[in-house]
């Protein structure tokens, strides 16, 4: 059914709203690709058949959903029973006879299945007791987890296209950029570009049509807030895109994600599909005789395709590959005619902020950096997920506080910001405030979002070694100090975890990372030396270690260290030699265990299950 | 060229440029020397080398400098340019260095590098050396013909000039265009041009192709590959018969058609 003007879309809106309040329970079923690989779908199904099976008392109706993802994901399956609001992590489908019996027909609480907060070391019943989630402020991730992202009516009750009904009726095309330039809204992709002033370059542009596209090519390793946003709140997206369709005064589009989010593309298809289906993509949306549509490209899943003048050309169908851009894509973009290209986390801020107001979005954050950031926090951190944290939060707050700290309460190393071209960050800078200039002072960046925690038994270079492979192999090959640059930039690392550093390897790596960063095409090259700059801003004597002394101190490089068993801390439980896979630790019980090094092969298995911390690298 | 409107300074000196031309249009005109090895006048720039990298400035600019490659920038009014300095020095040096460690048979390599004072790359030698310098010159002027015959497979270090499914192209039509823009002289083209004595028999192998020439009409000598004379006549409008007859044989009728034309006092 076609929704023709503002008054029926808030009709629409209510008469839902109504039809959801008559279900006194809810059941929300995460349905993002963390929880569907762990067997969420299957949750879903027994607790669907089995509520039908036991015609629960007729006042007991109930409502399984399959939302998106809410962000907890190494705890999941989740579950959660509203509105009680009560949390269940690591769900089966075989604890579903009891979450029935038990919880919705007794309303006892099923202990087992509550999660533990390793802070307060007790167990939380309600969503919004887990710190995780507590000291979260969500925008751009605040439907995710609790619609159904295949139901647009369900978007709408949430007050779906509320934003373009407002940017449409009651605002002019410059009105609505003024609201985003007054929110101080910059680029979530990695750039930090005032979204505003790229809004406004692009509408003054001489030449027509414009376009205006999304980047869903979310390509840093370990990061999933833009996959999680169009897998759960595929709308929010969308109506982004119209509204700053409206703005610069565009008529089509692209989304351009990744063929290896198969999720999202599935989301998004679907999204489109009903609101065309339902009039808020197409012709006339909501009768104001704005036309804007929008349609998929899906990515063959080169990093480079996110760069934003790489992206362009592979949609027109031509090779991913970055231009030179003295001339901008807001001038020329796509098939050179001027282009506004945001990422999926930029659009998802954007319905908020016409419809709570720019004052509203500037009221968080600092100064420069307003609103929130979405981060996939990983690692070597206890609780990871997606949080969305006010910019400005330190660094401290989000890995100890949110992140619940290091996973064993082992020392803090280092966190890795802003994906694989991005920086280090030492133990000296966690209150660092999480802005977009505070990071890039200190040589790393926002990136999109990526946050990777590291522990002591972490070897630097070779983080900086893995960040270069990874640019070497997803370098697009056409600036030769990309391509070869950071190659030999990588086979120096290469030698120095081997062994065979030389006297003054870091001096020439740091010039040809001076002229890498100087002198590349994109900002893919140009960034491209970042993790090896940033690890030896912070790290410095981990490398000389490693070109001096031929000896890696975290124990990673495996040519230059050895196991111990130490004196003081073994207790002789053979623990170690039951988990050695070569057999190469020997003692007896209640006894000092030995290893013998000629036989190791520096897995490190032992290290791992010694409950006393008694496995100790020497040179 | 649209009017020369636009006054920019290189190197301290004073020119004007027209809307569109670039700062290594407007150095080139001027007789300033800036090191390409990516450019064709002939083909769009492309900016992959960064040898040409240079300083750009603006009084504007409260004091900012960047590098910029000088075959891609377009001019404005009022840039300040500056072609060699220490830092762009270094930059050259490297891209150079790199490439001779990537290339080191090439001798168009091997030249330019020593001119900038690199005789031996510090950098590691692949396991497999190529002359290749992945300008793509090749495939840009391929396209530029509106053939799209060859293109690159794989990216980064592993990025090749390649042919669709490692097979002779079918799109080729033997123009050899790419051979011959190749400044690395890395693409093979080999023409035979023994001769029958039916007047067949001269040959054009590349890509895997074995092209047949056509015959020049006068002196019997192969001018061009049968299915670039047809390629190329298709696309003019122009009769097969007009590329039939070579350079020198045209270039000798018309001096005859001259000639006679002053002994007789007329046109033959």
């Amino acid at each position: 059914m076609r929704i023709e003007s503002v008054k029926s879309l808030n009709s629409l809106a209510d008469e839902v709203r109504r039809e959801q309040k008559k279900q006194s329970i809810e059941i929300l079923v995460c349905a993002g690709t963390g929880c569907i690989a762990n067997g969420s779908l299957e949750v879903a199904e027994s607790l669907e058949r089995s509520i039908s099976r036991r015609k629960l008392d007729v006042k007991l109706k109930l409502g399984v959903k399959r939302t998106g993802c809410h962000g907890f994901c190494e705890k999941g399956p989740l579950v959660v029973i509203q509105p009680a609001g009560i949390f269940y992590k690591g769900v089966r489908a075989k604890d579903v006879k009891e979450i029935v019996e038990k919880t919705l027909e007794g309303g006892e609480i099923i202990k087992r299945l509550l999660y533990r907060d390793p802070l307060a070391k007790k167990k939380v019943e309600t969503y919004k007791e887990i710190p995780f989630y507590n000291r979260q402020h969500r925008i751009a991730l605040r439907n995710i987890g609790k619609i159904d992202p295949a139901d647009i009516d369900d978007y709408i009750a949430q007050g779906g296209y509320q934003g373009l009904a407002r940017a449409l009726t009651s605002m002019e095309p410059e009105g609505v950029i003024d609201a985003i330039d007054k929110s101080g809204l910059r680029g979530r992709g990695g750039g930090g570009f005032p979204t505003g002033r790229k809004w406004r370059t692009c509408r003054n542009a001489p030449d027509e049509p414009r376009y205006v596209l999304c980047n869903a090519d979310e390509g840093d390793p370990g990061a999933f807030m833009d996959r999680s946003i169009c897998e759960g709140d595929p709308h929010v997206v969308i109506e982004g895109m119209v509204i700053g369709a409206y703005a610069v005064g565009a008529a089509s589009g692209f989304i351009y994600v990744r063929d290896e989010y198969p999720l999202a593309v599935v989301n998004l298809a679907r999204a489109i599909t009903d609101a065309r289906e339902r009039g808020l993509l197409g012709d006339d949306i909501l009768g104001s005789a704005f036309s804007y549509d929008v349609e998929i490209a899906r990515g063959g899943g080169a990093f480079v395709c996110g760069e934003s003048s790489a992206l362009m050309r592979s949609v027109a169908g031509e090779v991913g590959e970055p231009r030179s851009k003295y001339v901008h894509s807001v001038i020329k973009g796509l098939y050179n005619k001027p282009t506004v290209l945001n990422n999926v986390e930029t659009w998802a801020n954007v319905p908020w902020i016409i419809t709570e107001g720019a004052e509203a979005f500037g009221a968080l954050g600092t100064g420069k950096s307003t609103g929130t950031k979405a981060f996939s926090l990983v690692g070597k951190v206890k609780n990871t997920g997606l949080v969305e944290v006010p910019m400005g939060i330190t660094l401290r707050e989000i890995i100890f506080d949110i992140g619940g700290g290091i996973i064993g309460d082992r020392p803090f190393k280092g966190v890795q910001t802003g994906g694989p071209s991005g920086g280090c960050l030492p133990e000296s800078e966690l209150d660092l405030p999480v802005d977009f200039d505070s990071l890039t002072s200190k040589g790393s960046m926002m990136g999109s979002g990526g946050m990777i925690v590291m522990d002591d038994q972490t070897c630097m270079v070779d983080v900086a070694r893995y960040f270069l492979k990874f640019l070497v192999d997803e370098s697009c090959g056409k600036s030769v100090l990309c391509r070869e640059g950071v190659n030999q930039l990588w086979l120096m690392l290469e030698d120095i975890c081997a062994g065979k550093g030389k006297k003054g390897d870091i001096e020439k790596i740091e010039a040809l990372s001076d002229a890498i960063a100087k002198a590349s095409l994109c900002a893919l090259g140009k960034s491209a030396p970042n993790p090896v700059l940033s690890t030896l801003r912070y790290f410095r004597d981990e490398y000389e270690s490693h070109i001096k002394k031929k000896h890696c101190p975290a124990g990673i490089c495996k040519d230059l260290f050895k196991f111990k068993i130490s004196k003081e801390k073994c207790t002789g439980c053979e623990v170690c030699a039951t988990a050695c896979p070569v057999d190469c630790i020997t003692g007896e019980k209640k006894k000092l265990h030995k290893i013998e090094n000629k036989k190791c092969t520096r897995c490190g298995a032992c290290r791992n299950v010694c409950l006393f911390d008694a496995v100790e690298v020497v040179r | 060229m649209s009017e020369k409107t636009i006054n920019l300074e290189i190197n301290g000196r004073f020119f004007q440029a027209g809307l569109g031309e670039t700062v290594l249009g407007v150095a080139r005109r001027e007789g300033i020397e800036i090191p390409t090895l990516c450019h064709h006048d002939a083909l769009e720039p492309f900016g992959s080398c960064r040898l040409c990298v240079v300083e750009i400035t603006h009084k504007d600019w409260k004091g900012w400098t960047g590098l910029v490659t000088a075959c891609l920038y377009p001019v404005e009014e009022g840039l300040q340019v500056t072609t060699d300095n220490a830092e762009i020095a270094t930059v050259r040096k490297t891209v150079l260095d790199l490439l001779l460690a990537r290339c080191p048979g090439s001798d168009l390599i091997r030249r330019l590098a020593a001119a900038h004072g690199v005789t031996r790359t510090s950098y590691k030698k692949p396991p497999h050396p190529t002359t290749c310098i992945l300008c793509g010159m090749c495939v840009r002027v391929c396209a530029a013909k509106g053939v799209h015959a060859i293109g690159t497979s794989g990216r980064g270090i592993e990025k090749k000039i390649a042919i669709p499914f490692r097979q002779a192209p079918p799109d080729c039509i033997g123009c050899a265009s790419c051979a011959h823009i190749c400044p690395t002289d890395t693409i093979r083209c080999e023409d035979t041009d023994t001769v029958r004595s039916d007047g067949s028999g001269g040959v054009r192998k590349i890509w895997g192709h074995s092209f047949e020439m056509a015959m020049c009409d006068t002196c019997g000598k192969p001018i061009l590959p049968r299915k670039q004379m047809e390629y190329e006549a298709a696309r003019s409008g122009l009769d097969e018969s007009y590329f039939t007859v070579c350079a020198s044989c045209s270039q000798a009728k018309t001096f005859k058609t001259i000639g006679s034309a002053f002994d007789m006092g007329g046109v033959e």
